[in-house]
């Protein structure tokens, strides 16, 4: 059993008077995949939002539980928030480039850092891209505007943008919904090259995508954390009558 | 990683922000000077003032004579007229760009109705004498400067602010209104008095109020074509007679009057009544503005 | 059946003429100004100090006194204004105090004209002892500019998408280095629009420079901001009714000026609004 990376422990969320997550506790491994699925509205963008405290711009909402990054209580007061969402990055469902060039939104996150010089840069540049395996294709463009980008390379790019910072964990929000297979694939393939150095939460698209990538698989339903153990069991020998039901296609 | 300037830019940030939060409140305090301001200026006119005096018919400054009543009726007649004039113009335009007419009506008319909007008052007040003034004495009038010519021109100055609010009002109704009106068998026009134009109701009430408010605070271009008589509006033909407004009253007299008279604090006084009108005016329209938030953020 | 279409023929056309009795009076009225005004506008006109208790000669110390007001207002109401709108759109929550703003800058944009003047008198002229000057008329327009500045660059700032400021926050930035970054650079041409048509509406104004810092006649130019100056409205405002025998030439081509000044600064600020909006990748 590798390292822990993440404990969530008792987290309850509320939007207002909607609860949104119910007592959920799990610890997530150190540089593998883990894979939150489940159907719509059970929670796990949510708790995507809670680790690098995202949440913190909605407004009308309470928190309770603790959530540990490398041990330390990411909520407590002591908890530098830039410096958090440097460390954990977040890819979102929809390609989100900012207005700007290629290089510009590669260099956005580093520049609000306070990294810079030419040569830093370039290496930057260089190693994000190719990261993403987005490189080959926009070497030669990394001047023209993002949003000239297919929406494959958009979703790439953003990936490329977050590993910028160099952070420990990779926050993925269903980052392939608006993409063709193909595109599909060559972002599946960067995620498998990325987990030997980074720690990567996914939300799937699909169920088949779950179970393509999942080290560890954490089943939510309305709020709940149904089962959570590595991908392969879960997903040949889930326990659940419910985990069952959702794989094999009953509902959701 | 750490750059070394870290807790030096968190300040700078820390304080812009607070600057920030500094500027947002300073409406606040602006509207609470300017009343602060009228008051202390103002006050102390309706104390130095007999009440009878007040509320006299005539407004003589230089025999102490200060009724302020026929400032205020001339200000209603011309304002009210006004609003007269250019509600239905204003409505109907309204309503024939958002509603009846092809989009490339609204595209020629916009621009020129933001022209409209742009014309400093004091030109029109020039036009109005120049040009308005005449064609007035013609039909009639003992002089071409008179309540009517300055309702005429104030009736264009508030144009603008009514079209464009009730176009953005009409705007808000949704589609699915219009199609049940046309799918119930009534024409275009039925669907536009008896559906849309109700249901914009609460935006085209905003749009007046504001037209109001604009067309009761008008300055230069009331006090150069209303012949600034203060006589009691009460006659049939007082339209047709010179008037004085409030707000010309003070932009005509304040230049000559010596600071802390009587005089001078009777024209903070009369500013104070206009910023209280104008407040309520607004008031209303804001709380239309802001029931309709309220309502539905998202259309 | 044949009635109804017939009344909505009849009532269509009554919209028809209540657009034309709206609009053909503006173009008239331009067409006017512009037909009698532009045989007195040349050089000489445009740069030269009036002659002849103002008969004569030509209307500079006018012209630069309206460019002077119209940019300490810029100065006065553009960081106040904009701050007011970011902290509204980026900053505020929708509490009592926030309502308060709000109607406080309603309030604002309903106050008449004249009423700021009698504010800038006592405030700036007689309080602050700054005296009839370029200073306290800069300020006066520029608290009359504010409400205008306030609502269009919020409004401006609220048309930036949502995600951005989220896309910067998970890249490790703090609200403001969102706003520094991306927002305020994506809503900049919105600001700029709405920023004009502020000081468009000052640059027009009379009432408000009456008491703070119109001069009637000055016979040299403005020395410093605590110097009284002409300005355009006034000008045409005395011209027109302090002057008799002012030929009409003259007065036309006053209110030709600044006609010209204030439609150019209108047509300026829908060109950039309508570039920007073309370019624009969201």
């Amino acid at each position: 059993m590798p390292k822990t990376k993440i404990n969530i422990k008792n987290i309850s969320y509320f939007y207002g008077e909607k609860q949104a997550l119910n007592n959920v506790t799990l610890d997530v491994p150190e540089k593998e995949i883990t894979v939150f699925f489940g159907p719509a509205g059970g929670g796990k963008t949510t708790i995507l939002r809670l680790i690098n405290r995202l949440n913190d711009l909605v407004e009308g909402t309470k928190l309770e539980g603790k959530i540990y990054v490398d041990g330390r209580d990411i909520y407590s007061p002591e908890t530098n928030v830039p410096d958090l969402r440097r460390q954990v990055g977040m890819v979102f469902a929809l390609p989100l480039p900012l207005p700007g060039t290629v290089r510009e939104n590669v260099l956005y996150g580093p520049m609000l850092a306070h990294i810079n010089g030419r040569a830093q840069e370039d290496e930057i540049l260089y190693r994000s891209l190719s990261q993403a395996a987005l490189w080959d294709e926009v070497k030669d463009r990394l001047d023209d505007p993002a949003s000239e980008l297919s929406g494959g390379q958009q979703q790439r790019l953003c990936i490329a943008r977050s590993l910028a910072l160099e952070p420990d964990v990779l926050l993925l929000d269903e980052p392939t919904s608006g993409l063709d297979p193909i595109s599909t694939a060559k972002v599946e393939e960067s995620l498998f090259a990325l987990k030997e150095e980074y720690t990567i939460i996914i939300v799937p698209h699909s169920i088949q995508q779950a179970g393509r990538v999942a080290d560890r698989a954490a089943f939510f339903l309305m709020g709940e954390l149904i089962e959570y153990k590595p991908g392969k069991e879960l997903f040949t020998n889930p326990q659940q009558e419910k985990t069952e039901d959702y794989i094999t296609g009953r509902f959701g | 990683m750490n750059p070394p300037d870290k807790t030096q830019r968190n300040w700078s940030t820390f304080f812009i922000e607070a600057l920030i939060r500094l500027l947002g409140f300073s409406s606040i305090g602006f509207v609470l000077l300017i009343f602060l301001f009228l008051l202390q200026e103002g006050i102390p006119a309706f104390f130095q003032v007999p009440l009878g005096n007040l509320l006299s018919e005539l407004w003589y400054p230089t025999f102490d004579l200060y009724g302020i009543l026929p400032l205020l009726l001339g200000s209603l007649l011309i304002t009210l007229t006004a609003i007269l004039i250019a509600v239905p113009l204003s409505v109907g335009t309204a309503v024939l760009v958002r509603e009846a007419a092809p989009p490339w009506v609204r595209e020629v008319l916009k621009p020129m109705i933001e022209a409209l909007a742009g014309i400093p008052s004091v030109v029109l007040g020039f036009l109005g004498m120049t040009l308005v003034a005449p064609i007035v004495q013609k039909l009639g009038a003992p002089t071409g400067l008179t309540a009517f010519t300055g309702a005429l021109i104030l009736a264009y100055m508030s144009m603008p602010t009514i079209i464009s609010v009730a176009e953005d009002a009409l705007d808000t109704v949704p589609k699915s209104y219009r199609d049940a009106g046309l799918s119930m068998g009534a024409t275009k026009w039925q669907t536009i008095w008896r559906v849309v134009v109700p249901a914009a109701r609460s935006g085209i009430v905003t749009a007046v109020m504001l037209g109001l408010g604009r067309a009761i605070g008008e300055t230069m271009a009331v006090m150069m074509v209303t012949g600034n008589a203060a006589r009691m509006p009460l006659s049939l033909d007082s339209l047709f007679r010179p008037a004085r407004t409030m707000t010309a009253t003070i932009a005509a007299e304040m230049g000559e009057v010596a600071h802390g008279s009587i005089h001078y604090h009777m024209l903070f006084g009369i500013g104070l009544i206009l910023f209280t009108l104008t407040f309520i005016i607004n008031l209303i329209a804001a709380s239309t503005i802001f029931k309709k938030r309220k309502k539905g953020g998202l259309r | 059946m044949k009635k109804r279409y017939l009344t909505q023929k009849v009532g269509f056309s009554l919209l028809v003429i209540a657009a034309l009795v709206v609009v053909l009076p503006i173009l008239l009225v331009i067409g006017i100004i512009v037909a009698r005004g532009i045989g007195a506008i040349d050089w000489t006109y445009l740069t030269t100090m009036p002659l002849e208790g103002m008969k004569e000669g030509g209307i500079f110390p006018a012209i630069l006194g309206t460019l002077l007001l119209t940019l300490g207002t810029a100065v006065a109401a553009i960081p106040v204004g904009v701050g007011g709108a970011i902290y509204l759109s980026e900053y505020a929550r929708d509490t009592v105090l926030t309502r308060a703003i709000r109607l406080a800058i309603i309030n604002l944009a309903g106050i008449p004209s004249v009423v700021y003047g009698l504010f800038g008198l006592g405030l700036f002229v007689l309080f602050l002892n700054f005296g009839t000057s370029i200073l306290a008329g800069s300020l006066t327009l520029a608290i009359m500019t504010m409400p205008i500045i306030i609502s269009s660059a919020e409004e401006a700032l609220r048309a930036v998408p949502t995600e951005f400021r989220t896309v910067s926050a998970s890249l490790g930035g703090s609200r403001w280095q969102g706003i520094r970054h991306i927002v305020l650079p994506q809503a900049l041409p919105g600001i700029i629009t709405g920023v004009i048509l502020g000081l468009l509406r000052a640059a027009g104004e009379t009432a408000p420079i009456l008491f703070t810092v119109a001069a009637f006649y000055l016979p040299r130019l403005p020395r410093s901001i605590f110097d009284q100056t002409m300005a355009l409205p006034y000008h045409l405002y005395v011209i027109s009714t302090q002057v008799p025998g002012m030929p009409v030439q003259m007065q036309y081509g006053t209110a030709l000026v600044l006609l010209i000044f204030v439609l150019s600064l209108n047509i300026f600020a829908s060109v950039i609004r309508s570039y920007y909006r073309r370019k624009r990748e969201w």
